[in-house]
């Protein structure tokens, strides 16, 4: 016992786990770590022979001395990394069984598999199905026997194929339920609403688009579960005043209501102005809601703090006015999509003193109404102007000298913001930590020289579509802490300026350089070497890429998006990623020429969790794709124009890929594949897309492209 | 109306013979046989209008159409009751003279018809044709001379009444039935047991559609002949069962009693020339312009009544003739009941069977159809029901409920809900039998049965075998954790293509 507390003192003080593996195995005399690593169900065969059991514990296994208490801490700290756990799980058989005990979510990829699951993981608390597409009611059944008291969220949203009994053998068995996600669920009726309605101690709930539930349904969940804090009731058509009505006098908890998209109008508003806990409340495109009607509310709300109401295009500033004079502690408002921002609009947020965030996104914005909300607001830290028009260097500089707490700033598609803007934002606004500019095309090297000179606490910079060349990369890679970087369509930039990047921002995890068709192995070979957190980069279209970009990126063991649509790289590059990133779960080698089934004989072997591929235009036959249906995790396939596909060979991966959720074909295939076997691939869950897009060659030449955009921008 | 305003005494004494002798005088000798004459014309249509064309057999029934004519006289009716005396004697025995000549010309040309069927033998068509007319002609021979003995009826009854003196011939409505002694009783049922031995043989006679309407009339005239007192015209649309919050006080109206029968009645307006029977009044008028152009002049079109609401206006209520019922004047609270047609819906509602059912409850059951129909537009429609079992028609009562009351819930109807869990359920099922339940995604363990899926069975063993779902190499976090060895992925594709699909061995066991 003492040496395991001993154990436990320096698990505590120890940052990494590497010191405390080499300390066991030193310490023991007869390391034999991995006996039990075949299988779980070899683990039980070999136990289930009291003989074998018997010579296995003569053999005094060292980590046998470890108690439960050691093995939790550890696993405390491998919470980052599901490989870690695994490995860990595989060590011995005590390890296996804390880790059993230990684990507390759970993200099966096949429901098939959810009885042996479920026996193996006892206390799972957090079952997250969206990765199972069919889900039945017997699934649901064992998860109701098997995790009576310990489930407290069960996420259904991707899922189909069960019934309102499945729901209801959850929501009655586990009553610690607090957490269920039914999102999606577009064939559940109001019997399955009634079923929800028996979890007693439901605190969230997701239903959006279940269009089938009506009032009545929404009525048994209302007076079913009285302690929901969060509603999503999004595109619940079925839904009208009286149901919201009804929870807003039964849940008298709710935190959080999202109405979006429902058909109901003012008339239940001011029972749900009157919940006291409110504070997220989302109209988005609730129509029925007028001007008139939202004059008509007289109830107040105290506690209202985030208030969503984009696209609703019968409100005009007179009800907003009206509503916001009745919620004075809103922290949050979203108008996107909304009519003019004016002056008289503005003014109506002078006397929301905690106003932290607004959001305009595509709104009609005038100076003078931007001038006034500097003005009304007192300080803000969020502000989405997204593809507003109308912004201009005055009211933006206006704005931003008022308000130089900004953290986030949206400004995509304003075109007409130049270098003064930047100017204002650099100097006033030092603490930005979010910066989406993409297509202000009027900005220059002389701004992106400012953005490095003084923001230097960014960590999200959007540059997609700026005149930005290396000069202006070089003053960006000042940020330090930047770890999304999105600076495609920059023609002007070059290895030169990536190299910047990759020794000033060591931080990067996103780097997006689609079509900036100037950088070469050179740049991405730096960033690789410079930026070892990556975890996404597009270098798509960039046609200088090779295989050497790819070797130098396996070294980044956490990229798990990679996109090189249009280069010029081979099986054996893919082969390298495969092997060096092993957490790749998103690929996108269309038009890459070279790669054929070698690459996917490796990448099968090596990469077993890639989720989504694109593979269009690429050489890979019907051996390599019956290879990668070994992918056990694979889910969402596009194979468009793949030259040595054959209908039979396609057949056989459908049938093979028991995890397909989503797959894009072309349509001429569609006649070819048997009908049974399509149909078998749909009751599993799979959607089927069938494309006819004509066989495109030749690159776009990314010139062409680039004119076209500016011609749209025009 | 003018036949309103007459008193019952009158009707019941002398309407059907005055009016007879109307007839006679208005209409042309022999006008109405017309009809029956054309029946050597058309054969086809002879056999429906056997039946339709008979005149009336109870003359009461007619005043509809003639009351415009009877005006004067009925006026003159009203006034003394010596004068109500004389008409009551007056039946017309030239009338039944006239119409009994008829019945002789018409049993000739029966006869004429059986002896040109003697003569002409063995044509099966004309024969059957025949046959049905002679049926048809002996049919209306029955009847008419049923109508022309029943016109004598009421003459029996009024002399007897003349005889017990004084309370008829005053007049006093309200004492008609009950003066209706055990003596004429006597006399009426002897005329009753004949009506019905009539009955008996038209039944015999015709056991079609026609013949039941028909037999209903001759029970109707039957019964208005031994009571005969007028039946109302229907146009006035009052459903007011009764006349609640008005305060009449008693002997301020007159009170009259409808039998059972005639309440019961469908049609209440017969037509004098081919006896078709109508519920109003207008129908029959329009009904009429069939019948020659004298009756297509405005004033046969006309409504007859209103010249005659000059007169003093007679309050009338009406009386139940359920004894015992609150309704009917022997009760001692007696609420008379407004017009005709409270009357009726009042009867059928309280005395009647209820024979209509609710072809979608199957439970509520209603005596007046229109009831019917006014439930059966909201039937079904009390769909909001709470879970203490309380219904609303509306949805916002139900919803105003359930927010007040603690607990209750708003109940989905539960075949609603089992409903649509079949049809999950049935979803569910047919996967299963076509593939998936070999896919051990179900594992409720439905094993397939039919040999379609046979053939796919196979290859979906085989799926165990594409990407094998063991249990480690599976993993619980959303990845994949162990790429499988080398050697796993030269053996499961490959082996697989190369060993087919049906040959293989699964290998869960060896994982």
């Amino acid at each position: 016992m003492a040496k395991s507390r001993d154990l436990c003192r320096r698990i505590d003080r120890s940052d990494g786990f590497a010191t405390l593996t080499l300390d066991l195995f030193s310490g023991s005399p007869n390391p034999n770590p991995c006996s039990y690593s075949r299988s779980a169900k070899r683990v039980r065969v070999s136990c289930a022979s009291p003989a074998a059991a018997a010579a296995e514990e003569n053999r005094s296994n060292p980590f046998d001395s470890l108690s439960e208490e050691v093995l939790f801490l550890i696993l405390d700290r491998l919470e980052s990394d599901p490989l870690d756990k695994k490995s860990f799980s595989l060590v011995c058989r005590s390890f296996y069984a804390a880790e059993s005990r230990h684990r507390r979510a759970l993200t099966p990829l096949r429901s098939g598999l959810l009885p042996a699951a479920l026996a193996r993981y006892p206390s799972v608390s957090r079952l997250d199905l969206s990765l199972c597409p069919s889900v039945t009611d017997a699934a649901l059944a064992s998860v109701g026997g098997a995790l009576r008291s310990s489930l407290r969220s069960i996420d259904l949203s991707r899922s189909r194929g069960f019934s309102y009994a499945g729901i209801e053998s959850v929501a009655v068995n586990c009553a610690a339920l607090v957490e269920i996600n039914l999102s999606n669920a577009t064939d559940l009726s109001d019997a399955a609403a009634a079923a929800i309605g028996r979890a007693r101690n439901l605190e969230k709930l997701w239903l959006a688009r279940c269009k089938m539930v009506t009032d009545m349904g929404i009525g048994c969940i209302a007076v079913g579960c009285q302690k929901l804090r969060l509603l999503c009731l999004k595109w619940c058509l079925g839904i009208s005043d009286l149901g919201v009505g009804l929870v807003a006098v039964k849940c008298k908890q709710l935190r959080s209501l999202d109405l979006s998209f429902v058909p109901i109008t003012e008339k239940c508003l001011p029972a749900v102005l009157q919940l006291p806990h409110l504070e997220d409340l989302a109209l988005v495109g609730c129509l029925s809601i007028d001007d008139e009607g939202l004059m008509s509310v007289k109830q107040e709300s105290k506690s209202l703090q985030v208030l969503d109401m984009s696209n609703c295009q019968h409100v005009n500033h007179a009800g907003f006015s009206s509503l916001l004079s009745k919620t004075p502690e809103l922290r949050e408002i979203s108008l996107a999509y909304y009519c003019k921002v004016t002056h008289s609009l503005a003014s109506s947020l002078q006397k929301l003193y905690n106003l932290q965030s607004i959001k305009l996104d595509g709104c009609e914005v005038t100076t003078s109404g931007l001038k006034t909300m500097a003005n009304s607001c007192r300080s803000l830290g969020e502000l989405s102007l997204s593809k507003c028009s109308g912004v201009t260097d005055e009211g933006l500089s206006f704005f931003v000298t008022k308000h130089k707490g900004l953290v986030k700033l949206d400004v995509t598609c304003c075109r007409n913001i130049t270098d003064l803007s930047l100017a204002s934002i650099t100097s006033s606004c030092t603490s930005l930590t979010n910066l989406s500019m993409e297509s202000c095309i009027l900005v220059s090297r002389e701004g992106f020289r400012l953005i490095g000179q003084h923001c230097h606490l960014l960590e999200e910079l959007d540059l997609t579509d700026n005149d930005l060349d290396d000069e202006g990369l070089r003053a960006i890679s000042g940020c330090h802490n930047l770890s999304v970087l999105k600076i495609g369509i920059c023609l002007k930039i070059s290895d030169e300026g990536l190299i910047h990047v990759a020794k000033g921002c060591p931080n990067l995890q996103e780097l997006d350089l689609y079509r900036s068709v100037g950088i070469t192995d050179i740049g991405v070979m730096a960033i690789a070497r410079g930026c070892p957190l990556l975890q996404i980069i597009n270098l798509s279209y960039c046609t200088e890429v090779t295989d050497y970009s790819l070797r130098s990126l396996s070294k980044c063991s956490n990229l798990n998006t990679l996109e090189i649509r249009g280069c010029q790289v081979s099986s054996s590059g893919l082969a390298v990623v495969a092997v060096g990133c092993r957490k790749l779960t998103k690929l996108d080698i269309k038009k890459c020429y070279f790669v054929d089934d070698a690459g996917m004989l490796l990448l099968a072997r090596f990469s077993q969790n890639l989720r989504q591929i694109n593979l269009s235009y690429c050489s890979v036959t019907d051996v390599g794709l019956l290879a990668l249906a070994s992918v056990s995790c694979l889910q969402n396939m596009t194979i468009l124009h793949s030259g040595g596909l054959t209908s039979n060979g396609l057949a056989a991966v459908l049938v093979a890929c028991g995890g397909l959720t989503k797959v894009k074909l072309h349509s001429s295939f569609k006649p070819l594949i048997p009908k049974p076997i399509l149909e078998h691939v749909e009751a599993r869950g799979c959607l089927f897309q069938w494309r006819d897009k004509p066989f495109q060659v030749e690159l776009e030449p990314s010139e062409v492209w680039k004119q076209q955009s500016q011609e749209m921008h025009v | 109306m003018d036949f309103k305003l007459r008193r019952p005494l009158e009707a019941s004494s002398n309407a059907s013979s005055s009016m007879m002798s109307e007839i006679s005088r208005n209409l042309k000798p022999g006008l109405p046989f017309i009809p029956c004459d054309s029946t050597n014309i058309c054969y086809g249509a002879r056999q429906e209008q056997s039946f339709s064309e008979f005149p009336p057999p109870q003359v009461t029934q007619c005043h509809g159409l003639y009351a415009r004519e009877q005006k004067t006289e009925t006026k003159n009716q009203l006034e003394p009751s010596s004068a109500v005396n004389d008409l009551v004697m007056d039946w017309n025995p030239r009338l039944m003279l006239s119409n009994l000549s008829f019945l002789e010309q018409k049993i000739h040309q029966v006869q004429d018809i059986v002896r040109s069927i003697i003569s002409q033998e063995g044509r099966a068509n004309e024969l059957a044709a025949q046959q049905q007319l002679v049926t048809a002609d002996l049919t209306y021979i029955i009847i008419q001379l049923i109508s022309t003995a029943g016109t004598l009826l009421p003459n029996i009854k009024n002399a007897l009444l003349s005889a017990t003196p004084p309370v008829a011939q005053t007049g006093v409505v309200a004492n008609l039935p009950v003066n209706a002694s055990q003596k004429h009783h006597e006399v009426l049922s002897v005329e009753l047991a004949k009506a019905s031995e009539y009955d008996e043989l038209i039944k015999d006679l015709n056991s079609g559609g026609e013949g039941d309407e028909l037999i209903k009339c001759l029970n109707n005239s039957v019964a208005e002949v031994s009571e005969s007192i007028p039946i109302e015209d229907h146009d006035i649309k009052d459903y007011d069962d009764g006349m609640d919050g008005e305060n009449l006080p008693p002997g301020s109206y007159e009170v009259l009693q409808l039998e059972k029968e005639e309440i019961l009645a469908p049609h209440t307006h017969f037509c004098l020339i081919c006896g078709k029977g109508f519920k109003r009044d207008a129908n029959l008028r329009m009904h009429m312009r069939g019948h020659g152009d004298e009756y297509k002049t405005a004033a046969a079109l006309a409504k007859p009544s209103k010249e005659a609401s000059s007169e003093p206006a007679i309050i009338r209520r009406y009386s139940c003739p359920f004894v015992g019922c609150k309704r009917n004047k022997e009760h001692k609270k007696f609420q008379p009941l407004k017009t005709i047609l409270c009357v009726k819906n009042h009867y059928k509602r309280s005395h009647c069977d209820k024979s209509y059912t609710c072809s979608r409850c199957k439970t509520k059951k209603f005596s007046v159809i229109a009831d019917l129909k006014t439930h059966e537009k909201h039937c079904g429609r009390d769909k909001w029901i709470c879970s203490c079992g309380t219904t609303f028609s509306r949805k916002d009562k139900l919803f105003g409920h359930v927010a007040l009351f603690q607990g209750h819930t708003p109940a989905i109807p539960m075949d609603d809900a089992k409903v649509s869990g079949m049809s999950d359920h049935v979803q569910v099922g047919e996967t299963t039998n076509g593939m998936v339940a070999n896919m051990g995604y179900n594992f409720s363990g439905n094993a397939s049965d039919d040999a379609q899926s046979l053939d796919i069975k196979d290859v979906d063993d085989g799926q165990g075998y594409f990407s094998p779902m063991n249990f480690d190499a599976c993993n619980f976090g959303g990845l994949d954790e162990f790429p499988r060895s080398a050697y796993d992925v030269s053996e499961s594709p490959f082996s697989f293509l190369s060993t087919g699909t049906c040959s293989f061995i699964p290998r869960n066991g060896e994982n």
